[in-house]
């Protein structure tokens, strides 16, 4: 089981707690109905699925429930960092060559 | 090849066991081939070996980075059923099951194909619905599934708990008679043999690192850990890595890859006559012919490649098993393991052309690959051949996705996952 550091409780805490929500920073279109079917499929289906460095959302489902993004290595399931949500994707990761 | 036969037993029995021929040549790879197949697990060596003997195409290379047959091929539970929801679903996966009846022979390899019986158990009124609905889709395409009474399923399950104080109480299940197991190592050797007894090279410690296009898009052959090996054509079958292989093509997929956990007891005598299925409870159980109860957990939520996934994913199918079967609830577990699976957005696989041409994808088989292996391997086997799709995987497009003729098998699938 992972533990997962809540960047909004400011505790790390057992994987139970919460649910993954899938990939980080894919943005909703403002004009959803206008996307092309090209643009809606990115945005719906087509995921990047990374083996390395992944960027993702999780929701503290069971603590304060709020949504917030985790940086972590799909080899490892090594935790990077966690973010709250609405922060610009990081730049530069602690302890990651590259 | 030399034929397995009584005759051969009895004469290796004579001689000490020294004729025994190495089950398939492991040749240095030849700069280039008419097809590479990438991944040498069920589905791949099920491709190459029915490109060798349905289209006569036998200048084939199947590269696989570890093991043959040491990917989800040896990691699965080993379950064949074909009682899915949708015409597409039906159309494939009971391809498939009629292969499975007579792959033994076809193969002169014991696959150990078992047609004991997949029941699926309703727990609530939902379930009743569902399970019908599926009796009666799978009927008009054809396929066995029927449905059975509590007091029908533990006659034919009798370790099932049918109280109706349980916890989740069995309020009927749907049979498909002709489901059952297979030897899961014994496909991928038996295909491997036939395979390369007709010439295809399988070449194991070989791990693809790039997919090279000419200047023209098309494929031209993949960069391996062996050096460069030129093919016009070339057919993914990497399960969990298919997005990480397409991505060195330029070709970003509608998949994500999750694990996947199973887990065996100690032997004991035969108890489980079938497989029994729950989607409510969340738990499969079979009995392989060790003795072993075999059962099937479910996926982590995240992403990940590690090929191990969280104990709590364990315990919590325990929890169901035991419910299902109190009698299990001192049996000892001896081992467990994860393996990666790659699920397409509606859980239905993509055999498909690609926007590369002569680049070809076999994936998406999420949580129930092993079943459709015979079937995979011979419609794949004909859309690299002709270039075309067969008739029963042309529904199964990457394409889907942006016209939304999805398999939606998602929701109201068979399939517990």
């Amino acid at each position: 089981m992972l533990l997962i550091r809540c960047p909004y409780c400011e505790e790390e805490r057992p994987e139970l707690e919460f649910r993954n929500a899938g990939e980080a920073h894919i943005a909703r279109s403002a004009n959803i109905s206008g996307e092309s079917d090209d643009d809606f499929e990115k945005f719906f289906f087509i995921r990047s699925n990374p083996k390395g460095i992944i960027y993702e959302r999780w929701r503290h489902m069971h603590g304060c429930a709020r949504f917030f993004n985790a940086v972590r290595d799909t080899v490892t399931d090594k935790f990077i960092m966690t973010y709250k949500a609405g922060e610009p994707k990081p730049s530069k990761l602690p302890g990651v060559a590259k | 090849m030399k034929k397995y036969s009584v005759f051969a037993i009895a004469r290796e029995a004579m001689r000490g066991h020294k004729g025994w021929e190495e089950q398939w040549s492991s040749p240095e790879p030849k700069k280039e081939y008419d097809v590479i197949i990438v991944g040498a697990g069920g589905h791949g060596l099920a491709t190459a070996y029915y490109l060798a003997t349905v289209h006569g195409i036998t200048n084939v290379a199947v590269l696989e980075k570890g093991w043959l047959g040491g990917g989800n091929t040896g990691r699965n539970t080993t379950i064949i059923r074909s009682n899915y929801l949708y015409d597409e679903s039906a159309g494939i996966y009971d391809h498939a099951l009629k292969l499975w009846d007579g792959l033994s022979q076809e193969l002169n390899y014991n696959v150990m194909y078992s047609a004991r019986g997949v029941m699926m158990l309703a727990h609530n009124v939902h379930d009743i619905q569902v399970l019908k609905r599926h009796v009666h889709a799978n009927r008009l395409n054809g396929i066995d599934n029927e449905w059975l009474t509590p007091e029908q399923a533990k006659e034919f399950c009798p370790p099932l708990n049918i109280s109706k104080d349980a916890r989740y109480p069995v309020v009927g299940a749907a049979l498909q008679r002709r489901g059952g197991t297979a030897r899961h190592d014994a496909v991928a050797w038996g295909y491997a043999r036939g395979a390369s007894a007709r010439g295809v090279h399988i070449i194991q410690n070989c791990e693809v690192t790039g997919v090279k296009r000419a200047a023209n898009g098309a494929v031209m052959g993949v960069d391996t850990t062996r050096g460069f090996i030129g093919a016009k054509k070339v057919g993914v079958v990497a399960a969990g890595h298919s997005s990480v292989i397409m991505n060195m093509a330029g070709v970003r997929m509608p998949l994500e890859s999750y694990p996947l956990q199973a887990l065996v007891s100690e032997p004991v005598k035969p108890v489980v006559p079938c497989v029994v299925m729950s989607n409510t409870v969340h738990a499969y159980i079979s009995q392989s012919d060790k003795g072993e109860l075999v059962i099937g957990a479910g996926t982590d939520q995240y992403v990940s490649y590690s090929q191990t996934g969280g104990l709590h994913i364990l315990q919590h199918t325990l929890d169901a098993i035991c419910e299902m079967f109190p009698i299990f609830t001192r049996m000892k577990m001896l081992r467990s393991w994860g393996g990666i699976v790659d699920v397409t957005p509606d859980r239905s696989p993509i055999l498909a052309k690609t926007p590369v041409p002569g680049l070809y994808v076999n994936c998406g088989w999420g949580t129930g690959g092993f079943k459709a292996t015979p079937g995979s391997g011979h419609v794949f086997a004909h859309t690299i051949a002709k270039d075309d799709p067969h008739p029963i995987n042309a529904p199964f497009t990457i394409e889907r996705f942006r016209t939304g003729r999805l398999i939606d098998e998602a929701a109201a699938a068979a399939v517990a996952h």
